[in-house]
C-alpha cells in the first residue's frame, strides 16, 4: 500500500514540474534581445580590460569597432521578436500543454510500468521473504564454508550431508547436492524421506525428467513407508512419462485419498489429475516441489546460455527443461538460438537437431 | 520496493521527456514564453527521474539484492564494494542506464544556465535532446531493462566479468560516457539552431564551453581505457586499433576539429554551416561508437552480451537521428547566412587546414573500421584491419597536422603573416632539429623513426612554450614585468598552450615506445630474465586465494645495471564463479618509463613463463593526454567563456601581436 502511495506522489510531483511553469504569469517581451546583449557585455568587457592594463589602447579601439559594427548589426535584425504570452491563443496553448502534462505523463508511465514491471511484487513486498535470506546471505555462505571444511575431514556424518543437501539445491548447486544426498543416504540408516528427496534431485539435475536412477530411489522410499507422499507423486510423474496415465491417475487418487485434506500437496495432487482428464494437454504438469526451482533453474540456466553461449549439451537440456515446462514455443525457440549461437560446430548441431526431432519441435527445423 | 520504485520512477522520466520534447518545441515555434519555460522544469524531472532509478539501481547491488536479474547476472556478494558500485554500469544495462543519467545530467545542466542562454535557443535545445532521451528510455525499457526480477530471488549472484573487475572500471565508462554523451549537447544546439534558423557568433559562445568540456571527458576516458587496456590486458600494448577504440577515437577526432572550427566562428563569425555540420556528426559518431560497441556487431569485452534485437533497436536510433539532423542540416543550412571573411593565411586558416586535416583522419579511422564489417555483410568475407592499414593512412594525415600545428598556433588572426611566423619559430625547430639529430646518434642503429618522432615531440612542446614566453616578454622587459603579463593571458591562451603542449608530450611517449624491449623467457625459482637493460629474478610463487578468486603470484625482482630497484608481482587468476582466468601485470615505474612483467601457465618442469617488457618514457603517452585535458579544463574556466562575453576581435592588428 505505501508503494502505491509513493508511486502517486512521485508521479504528482512530475506532473507539478511541468504545470508550475505553466502557471506563471510573463510579462510581454520580457527578454531583452540576446545578440544585443551579448555585444554590449562584450563592449564592455574590451573597457575593464583596458583599465586593468591588459589590452593596448590601439587594440581596445579596434576590438570595440568590430564589436561595435557587431552591434550596430544586431540592433537591426531585431524586429519580430516580442513573445506571445497573453490573449486567447496563448491562453488555449497553456490548457493544451496542461492537458498533454496531465495525461501523458501518468498514461505512459503507468502503461510502460505494466508492461515491463514487477507490479505483483509491490502488493507482496518481497521483503517480507527475502530479507532475511538476503541479510544471511553471507552468514550462509561462510556456514556453508564451514559445514563444508567439517564434511572434507568427516565425511562419513551423514546428519552433515542431509544439512547441506537442500542448501546446495537452494544454491543452484545441483550437482552437489545429488552428491550429498548420495552421501546422507550411505553413511545413515534408511529413511523414506531421505529417499525422496535424493529422487528429487536427481529429478531436478534432469531438468523434469525422471531417470530409472530416480524411479529407484522413489520405489526404495515406497518400500520404506508405502504412504510417502513425494514418492507417490513422482512415481504418477513417471508413469505418465511413460504413457501410462491410467496407472498414474489411480495412484494421485489413492494419494489424495490417503492424505489429510490440509496437507499441502493436494492443490499439486489435484491439479496433475486435472492434467490427466485432459489428454490431449499430455505435457506434464509442473511437479509439487520443484514449480519454482525448476523455473528459477532454467531462467538461470537460459540466462547463462544467452550471456555466455555453453555445449551443445546445454542448450539441450535448456529445449527439453522448457518443454517439459510445457513451454513449446520457448522451446523452439531455445533451438533456434542454439542453432545461431552452434553455427559453427557441426557435431553441436546434430545434438541440437536430435533434441529437436524428439521433443517434435516441429516449427523449429532449420 | 525501491527497485520497483526505481523501475516506475524510470518510466516517468519517459513521460515526463516527451513532454520536454513537444512543449518546448511548440512554444519556440509560436514564440511562446510559457511553454517554452516548461523546458527547464521538465528537463530537472526527468533528470530527478533517472537519477532516483540510478540509485535505486545501485542500492540493490549494495544489498546484494538477488531477486533482480541484473544484479544476479553481474554481482556476487563476495565482490568487494567498490566492484559493486561500479558493477551497476560494468554491464549492458547499467551502462545505459548510466548513458541516459548522464544525458540528463547535462539536459539539467543546461536547464539552470538560463540566464547565460536565450530562452528560445534553450527550448528548442531541450526539446531535441528530449527526443535523444525518448529514444534511449524506450531503449533500456524494451530490450536492456536493468529491473527485471527473477522469482524467486537468487542465493547468489554470477559474479562480474573478471577483467572488468578493476578501478579503471569505475571510472573509465563515466568519463567516456560524459565526453560521448557531452557531444549530444553540441548537437542539440546544432540542431536547435537550424529549427530556429538562427546562427552567429553568440550561439558559438555558448556551445563552445560545452564542446570543449565533452571534449576534454573524452580525452580523459580514451586514456583511461588505453591504460586499463595496458595494465590489465597483459599484453603491453597501448592501443590496439580495435574497432571499438576505433569508436571512441572518432567521435573524438571529430570533437577536436569541432573545437577549434567553434574559435573560428566565435572570433570571426564564419565556418558556421560547417561547425553545424561538425556538431552533428561527431554525436552521430557518438551514436555509431555506441551502436558498434552494444550491439555485439563486434565482439569484445565491451559487447557484455550479444543481442540482435538490441543491434537493431540502436541501429534504428542511429538512423533516425543521423538521418533526421542530416535532412534538417540539408533543407535549414542553405538559409545561414555567412558571416566574416579573413586572409587565407592566418590563424582561421590555419584552424582549416586543421579541420580538413582531421575531418580527413576521422574519415580513414572510419573506413578502416567499418569496411571490414561491410564487407563481411556482403561477401562473408572476413578480413581484418589492423596497425599496418592505419599506420599507412592515419600517421601520413598526422604528421603533417602536427608539423603545422606550431605554426598555425602562432599566426595572426584574421590576415598573418606566413615569414614573420616562421622566423618567431626558427629557434624552436632549430633545437628540435638538433634533438633529433643528436639523439639519432645516440642510438645509431635502433629504430630510425623514434629520435624523429621525438622531435616532433619537443617542436611541439617548444612551440607552445614559444607561443606564451613571445606573447609576454620581448626584449628588453624585465622579467617581472613579463610573468605579469604572461598571468594576464587570457587562460584560453594558456589552455591552448597547455593542451598542445600534451599533444607533444604524447607523441614523445608513442615515439619512444619503439625502443621497447620485449624479452619471454621460461623461468623456475632463482633463475634470471634479461630484457635490455633491466633484469629480473624469479624470487617466488605464491598461491593465494581471496574471497571471489584464486591466483598464483610471482614475486620478481628487478635489477638494473646490477643493483636492485624493486620488486613487482605479477598475478595469474582464476575468477570462481565464472571460471575464468585473466593475468595482472606487475609494473615497476622508472622515471617516466616501466618495467612490466607478466606470468603465464606454469609448465610440466615446474618453471613459469614469463614476459618482460622494457618501456621507456611510455608514460608520457598518458600524462600528456591528461595534460591536453587539462588543457581543455583552463581552457573552460576562461573568464570570458564564464560571463558571456567572448575576446575582443582585432580588425587589423598594428603590429604582429596574435590575438587571443
Amino acid at each position: 500500500m505505501v508503494i502505491w502511495i509513493v508511486l502517486l506522489a512521485m508521479t504528482a510531483a512530475a506532473v507539478m514540474a511541468v504545470l508550475w511553469p505553466l502557471s506563471r504569469h510573463y510579462a510581454v517581451g520580457r527578454q531583452a534581445n540576446p545578440d544585443t546583449q551579448f555585444y554590449r557585455e562584450q563592449i564592455a568587457e574590451i573597457e575593464r580590460d583596458l583599465a586593468r592594463g591588459v589590452l593596448l589602447p590601439s587594440e581596445a579601439e579596434a576590438a570595440k569597432a568590430e564589436a561595435g559594427r557587431r552591434l550596430l548589426r544586431a540592433t537591426g535584425m531585431q524586429a519580430d521578436e516580442a513573445f506571445a504570452a497573453v490573449g486567447e491563443p496563448a491562453l488555449r496553448r497553456r490548457r493544451a500543454a496542461s492537458t498533454l502534462a496531465l495525461s501523458i505523463i501518468p498514461l505512459l508511465a503507468l502503461a510502460t510500468y505494466e508492461i515491463y514491471g514487477s507490479p505483483q511484487l509491490l502488493s507482496e513486498p518481497p521483503g517480507a521473504r527475502m530479507q532475511p535470506q538476503q541479510a544471511g546471505s553471507s552468514n550462509l555462505l561462510g556456514a556453508v564454508a564451514e559445514i563444508e571444511a567439517h564434511l572434507a575431514k568427516n565425511p562419513q556424518d551423514g546428519r552433515g550431508w542431509e544439512v547441506i543437501a537442500p542448501v546446495y539445491l537452494r544454491m543452484g548447486r545441483i550437482e552437489d547436492a545429488v552428491k550429498a544426498y548420495e552421501s546422507a543416504i550411505r553413511h545413515q540408516a534408511p529413511d523414506a524421506a531421505r529417499f525422496a528427496n535424493y529422487g528429487e534431485v536427481l529429478v531436478l539435475a534432469k531438468d523434469g525428467l525422471i531417470s530409472a536412477e530416480a524411479q529407484a530411489a522413489f520405489e526404495q522410499a515406497i518400500k520404506l513407508d508405502p504412504s510417502a507422499p513425494k514418492a507417490q507423486f513422482y512415481l504418477a510423474r513417471a508413469a505418465v512419462q511413460d504413457g501410462q496415465t491410467d496407472k498414474a491417475k489411480t495412484i494421485l487418487q489413492q494419494l489424495l485419498a490417503s492424505s489429510p485434506a490440509d496437507a499441502p500437496w493436494t492443490d499439486s495432487v489435484r491439479q496433475e489429475l486435472a492434467a490427466l482428464g485432459a489428454p490431449e494437454s499430455a505435457s506434464v504438469a509442473e511437479p509439487q516441489i520443484g514449480p519454482e526451482a525448476i523455473a528459477g533453474m532454467v531462467a538461470g540456466l537460459a540466462s547463462r546460455l544467452e550471456a555466455q553461449g555453453g555445449t551443445a549439451e546445454e542448450w539441450a537440456r535448456l529445449m527439453r527443461s522448457y518443454a517439459v515446462l510445457g513451454q513449446r514455443d520457448k522451446a523452439s525457440d531455445a533451438a533456434k538460438r542454439a542453432r545461431e549461437a552452434l553455427a559453427q560446430d557441426a557435431q553441436g548441431l546434430k545434438t541440437i537437431d536430435t533434441m529437436a526431432q524428439e521433443l517434435k519441435l516441429t516449427d523449429a527445423q532449420p | 520496493m525501491l527497485v520497483e520504485a526505481g523501475h516506475f520512477a524510470l518510466a516517468l522520466a519517459l513521460g515526463l521527456s516527451l513532454i520536454q520534447f513537444l512543449v518546448p518545441l511548440w512554444g519556440a515555434r509560436a514564440n511562446d514564453p510559457v511553454l517554452m519555460a516548461v523546458a527547464p522544469t521538465s528537463a530537472l524531472a526527468v533528470f530527478a527521474c533517472i537519477a532516483f532509478s540510478f540509485l535505486a539501481l545501485t542500492f540493490a547491488y549494495l544489498n546484494s539484492d538477488f531477486s533482480v536479474l541484473n544484479v544476479v547476472q553481474n554481482s556476487h556478494s563476495a565482490k568487494p564494494l567498490i566492484y559493486k558500485i561500479s558493477g551497476v554500469w560494468g554491464n549492458h544495462e547499467g551502462s545505459m542506464l548510466l548513458w541516459v543519467l548522464i544525458l540528463a545530467l547535462f539536459g539539467a545542466v543546461v536547464a539552470v544556465s538560463r540566464n547565460s542562454i536565450p530562452m528560445r535557443l534553450q527550448a528548442n535545445t531541450l526539446g531535441v535532446q528530449a527526443a535523444v532521451t525518448i529514444a534511449f528510455l524506450l531503449f533500456i525499457l524494451t530490450t536492456s531493462n536493468p529491473f527485471t526480477r527473477v522469482v524467486p530471488a537468487a542465493l547468489e549472484g554470477q559474479d562480474l566479468n573478471p577483467l572488468l573487475q578493476d578501478p579503471g572500471l569505475a571510472i573509465h565508462p563515466p568519463l567516456l560516457y560524459i565526453g560521448y554523451v557531452g557531444f549530444s549537447i553540441s548537437f542539440a544546439f546544432a540542431c536547435a539552431a537550424l529549427i530556429d534558423g538562427r546562427i552567429d557568433a553568440v550561439w558559438a559562445r555558448i556551445v563552445r564551453p560545452w564542446t570543449l568540456g565533452a571534449w576534454a571527458f573524452l580525452t580523459l576516458g580514451i586514456a583511461m581505457g588505453s591504460y586499463w587496456a595496458y595494465y590489465e590486458l597483459g599484453w603491453g600494448g597501448w592501443w590496439f586499433w580495435d574497432p571499438v577504440e576505433n569508436a571512441s577515437l572518432m567521435p573524438w577526432l571529430a570533437g577536436t576539429a569541432l573545437v577549434h572550427s567553434t574559435v573560428v566562428m566565435e572570433k570571426r563569425d564564419a565556418l558556421k554551416v560547417w561547425t553545424i555540420l561538425l556538431a552533428i556528426l561527431t554525436f552521430s559518431l557518438s551514436l555509431l561508437g555506441t551502436f558498434l560497441v552494444r550491439s555485439g556487431v563486434l565482439t569484445s569485452v565491451h559487447s557484455f552480451a550479444v543481442d540482435p534485437e538490441r543491434g537493431t533497436f540502436i541501429l534504428g536510433i542511429l538512423i533516425l537521428f543521423v538521418g533526421g539532423s542530416l535532412a534538417l542540416f540539408a533543407w535549414r543550412a542553405p538559409m545561414l547566412k555567412q558571416g566574416g571573411l579573413f586572409a587565407p593565411v592566418s590563424r582561421e586558416g590555419a584552424l582549416v587546414v586543421n579541420n580538413l586535416f582531421l575531418a580527413t583522419a576521422c574519415a580513414t579511422v572510419f573506413i578502416g573500421t567499418l569496411y571490414p564489417l561491410a564487407l563481411e555483410v556482403l561477401t562473408a568475407e572476413k578480413i581484418s584491419v589492423g596497425a599496418p592499414f592505419f599506420n599507412f593512412t592515419f600517421l601520413p594525415l598526422i604528421v603533417p597536422l602536427l608539423l603545422l600545428l606550431p605554426l598555425g598556433q602562432t599566426l595572426a588572426w584574421k590576415r598573418g603573416n606566413f615569414l614573420g611566423t616562421a622566423q618567431r619559430l626558427y629557434a624552436v625547430f632549430g633545437i628540435s632539429l638538433l634533438a633529433t639529430v643528436v639523439m639519432f646518434a645516440f642510438t645509431y642503429g635502433g629504430p630510425v623513426l623514434a629520435p624523429l618522432g621525438i622531435g616532433l615531440g619537443l617542436y611541439l612542446v617548444l612551440g607552445s612554450l614559444n607561443e606564451i614566453v613571445t606573447r609576454a616578454w620581448s626584449k628588453g622587459t624585465p622579467l617581472a614585468a613579463a610573468w605579469r603579463k604572461a598571468r594576464g593571458l587570457p587562460r584560453s591562451a594558456w589552455g591552448t598552450a597547455i593542451a598542445h603542449a600534451g599533444v607533444g608530450l604524447t607523441v614523445i611517449g608513442i615515439a619512444a615506445t619503439a625502443w621497447g624491449i620485449e624479452a619471454i623467457g621460461s623461468l623456475k625459482v632463482g633463475e634470471r630474465l634479461k630484457g635490455g637493460d633491466y633484469e629480473v629474478r624469479l624470487e617466488r610463487v605464491i598461491p593465494r586465494v581471496e574471497a571471489n578468486y584464486r591466483e598464483e603470484a610471482a614475486v620478481l625482482t628487478v635489477f638494473g645495471s646490477g643493483r636492485e630497484l624493486g620488486t613487482i608481482e605479477t598475478m595469474k587468476r582464476l575468477y570462481v564463479t565464472r571460471g575464468m582466468p585473466t593475468t595482472e601485470a606487475g609494473i615497476l615505474t622508472i622515471g617516466l618509463g616501466q618495467v612490466y612483467a607478466s606470468i603465464g601457465d606454469a609448465q610440466p618442469d615446474g618453471s613459469i613463463g614469463v614476459r618482460l617488457y622494457h618501456k621507456p618514457l611510455v608514460l608520457l603517452i598518458w600524462i600528456g593526454s591528461l595534460v591536453m585535458a587539462i588543457g581543455g579544463g583552463i581552457s573552460l574556466t576562461d573568464r570570458r567563456l564564464r560571463i558571456g562575453a567572448p575576446v575582443p576581435a582585432k580588425a587589423i592588428p598594428p603590429h604582429a601581436v596574435p590575438a587571443e
